[in-house]
């Protein structure tokens, strides 16, 4: 991915009105690489999948904090790292499974397959206890850096 | 998030209007449900071209209004439905059991 020409991290509490405000900040920063419509799309989706994983999963009737960062590469490429100090995801391959969900009813299970649709590279670690660390990337089709 | 909702000959159409996400979902689910306990449709409508965002929430919430309608035999499709939602919908295979134009 080259060098980082750009990057910010943001903290907020795992609210779930702050989903808005992760996505749309997260795709308004992407949008210096000059994305098509269709990826900065993809990008709020997908990190609204992974705030949302720390509000329901990671602080399930609690409040925490969460951090997200967004990196800009040189090469086109944005990396997003979302992480949270919640309860921890006991078997991640399970929890990366479609369909499956701890949540309620307004759960599909769908997050993390959604994350890995619309992302090109996607890492999930947990530890059990200590929080889960969301990292995702997509290289854009930008038509220039700036 | 708005809900509104219209009826004509058997048919609810219901609207979606804004973003849908975790923080809207509850909300536009429980709206959904009694709009259709209430009027017990023979067919209901989704408009989704009112929404300007959906992520895997919406996901959950077409997935319960389609339960709903099977509960009282009523037939649903999704209309107006956004490139952006229409992918989150293709992606968990939703358009293979509901109508999604």
């Amino acid at each position: 991915m080259k060098n980082i020409i750009n990057e910010f991290t943001v903290r907020f509490p795992s609210r779930s009105a702050n989903e808005s405000f992760a996505r749309s900040a997260a795709a308004a920063f992407v949008a210096q690489l000059d994305p098509t419509v269709e990826e900065l799309y993809d990008i709020k989706t997908a990190v609204s999948e992974a705030v949302t994983n720390c509000i329901v999963h990671g602080y399930r009737d609690t409040l925490g904090s969460i951090s997200m960062t967004v990196r800009l590469y040189e090469d086109g490429t944005a990396e997003i790292i979302v992480r949270d100090r919640g309860c921890g995801i006991a078997d991640v391959k399970l929890a990366r499974e479609p369909m499956f969900t701890t949540g309620g009813a307004d759960r599909s299970g769908m997050g993390f397959t959604i994350m890995e649709s619309f992302m090109d590279k996607l890492s999930v670690r947990s530890v059990a206890g200590w929080g889960t660390t969301v990292k995702m990337s997509k290289r854009l089709t930008r038509r220039e850096a700036k | 998030m708005t809900v509104n909702h219209s009826l004509s000959d058997g048919l609810v159409r219901i609207e979606l209007h804004g973003e849908l996400g975790h923080h809207e979902a509850i909300t536009a689910m429980q709206r959904i449900n009694e709009i259709i306990e209430v009027h017990l449709p023979r067919r209901v409508q989704l408009d989704l071209a009112g929404l300007s965002f959906m992520d895997s929430s919406g996901i959950a919430v077409v997935m319960r209004t389609l339960r709903g309608c099977c509960d009282i035999g009523a037939a649903l499709s999704l209309q107006g439905t956004p490139q952006q939602a229409r992918r989150v919908l293709s992606a968990a295979g939703v358009d293979k059991v509901v109508d999604i134009k």
